[in-house]
């Protein structure tokens, strides 16, 4: 029998101290989420707009938070900035990840708005609405059902980039692995442990995200 | 009812309409036939304001509406629209799609809107419908409820794109049998469509158009029978 240098019996025996942890990257992503979602669908919105006060500002958001590592644009927000405005590691790395995943939700709910057939949009016209009614009435609905399968994607990426949130000292999973690492010396077994903590939350928003499809599929009207 | 005096529309550098005059009067029915690619949807279009003429005048009971009319909502309301593609609302249960407007536009209450829809399916058979989604339609109940949907707004005029000519042929006859019922009724039409037997009966008017122009007009014993125009004779040749 070889010797192996690891006691993965650690595994189980850390398991439950990585808790608290957890619950930061989950808030970091469920808040990240939160901000993204709106700003993903003013700036969407912005984007699909003829003026272009609008959307040239919503075009230059996309471009340069798509063309810019997460990374940066964290240490940006919560280095970069601190002489102008402090602001503490959790809301840095939530505000971090939802302007960088509003980019990416905005494409999104471009893209989703943009398939829904052009006669919707005139039929409902044609009644009377005006493009405010138009739009929040006939095309968001249908576009929103769209958009949930690339959406559930993109939460999951949000959820496994929320671990760069430890390069602004949040003690959030990742940085919670590589402390407990230093100061037990077991680093594979903690980082494995983040790692299953990883696999179960994406798994658990798999499922989930594919619920809400089947939900939305019941009342399917597809012509 | 519908006054065009003058109509020109461009798409780029091609020109779609050239010069149309026509007037629409009330309880009239005019059939609008053509080639493919001679205008006819584009010139609902523009009188839905769906697209904008860059030339001429149009007058909707006898007020002028156009692409900077700030009450172009309003106008549309009035003009009801009928498409080839039936364009429900998919989300939207039968009866949703027939209450859109009241409850949205003309703000009725719900219980209203939804005793109005009633006899609005009553009207265009389609009762035992009221609450399943359009997908479960086939083609022709789809276009009577699209026909419903519009009529809930009491619009002045109705416009038909080719409403029955993406059905299949048997399900082409109860759509012409709810528009002939509405004209008959007295609602005012313009319908674009090749269905002679539809024009015969029910058609005052019908005008022939061809590369944007309107060419010949009449009412359809003249026109299906004893065409003036080397053209329209030409057209008719192919389509009958
Ligand atoms: N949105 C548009 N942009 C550019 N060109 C267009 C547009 N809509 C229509 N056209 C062009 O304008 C011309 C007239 O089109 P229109 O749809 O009015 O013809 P139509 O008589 O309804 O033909 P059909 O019988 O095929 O429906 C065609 O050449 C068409 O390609
Ligand atoms: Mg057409």
């Amino acid at each position: 029998m070889i010797d192996l240098p690891w006691d993965f019996t650690a595994i189980p025996r850390f398991f439950p101290g990585f808790y608290a942890a957890a619950l930061l990257t989950l808030q970091i992503t469920f808040f990240g989420i939160l901000v993204g979602l709106i700003l993903g669908l003013v700036t969407g919105l912005m984007r699909l707009s003829k003026n272009p006060i609008l959307n040239m500002p919503a075009k230059a958001y996309i471009w340069v938070i798509r063309g810019t590592p997460l990374l940066l644009q964290l240490m940006i927000i919560y280095y970069g900035l601190i002489d102008l405005v402090s602001i503490d590691r959790m809301p840095a790395a939530i505000l971090g990840l939802g302007v960088h995943n509003g980019a990416y939700i905005a494409e999104i709910f471009r893209g989703a708005i943009q398939s829904v057939e052009r006669g919707q949009r005139e039929a409902a016209l044609s009644l009377g609405m005006t493009e405010t009614q138009a739009m929040r009435r006939i095309i968001l609905p249908q576009a929103f059902k769209r958009s949930v399968p690339p959406l559930g994607n993109q939460f999951i990426i949000a959820l496994k980039d929320s671990s760069l949130a430890s390069a602004i000292a949040v003690r959030e999973l990742l940085l919670r692995a590589r402390q407990m690492g230093s100061s037990t010396l077991m680093m594979l077994e903690m980082l494995m442990i983040v790692g299953v903590y990883y696999l179960l939350m994406t798994t658990v928003l798999n499922l989930l995200m594919g619920r809400i499809e089947k939900l939305l599929e019941v009342s399917d009207y597809k012509d | 009812m519908i006054k065009i005096r003058g109509l020109n529309k461009w798409f780029g550098d091609l020109h779609v309409l050239k010069d149309i005059d026509m007037d629409v009067s009330p309880k009239e029915v005019v059939v609008v036939i053509g080639a493919s690619g001679s205008g006819k949807s584009t010139l609902l279009r523009c009188l839905n304001f769906l697209e904008f003429a860059q030339k001429g005048h149009i007058y909707i009971d006898g007020v002028e509406a156009n692409a900077k009319s700030r009450n172009l909502h309003t106008v549309r309301a009035d003009v009801g629209m009928v498409f080839q593609h039936f364009n429900l609302f998919p989300h939207r249960t039968v009866m949703g799609n027939v209450i859109e407007g009241l409850t949205q536009v003309k703000k009725t209450p719900y219980k209203e809107a939804v005793e109005h829809g009633e006899d609005l399916l009553r009207k265009v058979g389609l009762s035992d419908k009221a609450y399943v989604y359009p997908a479960m339609l086939s083609g022709g109940q789809k276009q009577r409820v699209a026909i419903a949907r519009a009529l809930a707004m009491k619009p002045k005029i109705m416009l038909f794109d080719e409403p029955t000519s993406a059905l299949d042929p048997e399900l082409v006859g109860e759509v012409l049998q709810v528009m002939k019922n509405l004209a008959i009724e007295g609602m005012t039409m313009m319908v674009v469509s090749h269905e002679m037997g539809f024009a015969r009966e029910v058609g005052d008017r019908v005008v022939y158009m061809d590369e944007g122009r309107i060419i010949e007009e009449g009412p359809p014993s003249e026109i299906y029978s004893n065409p003036k125009n080397e053209r329209t004779k030409a057209f008719l040749g192919q389509i009958l």
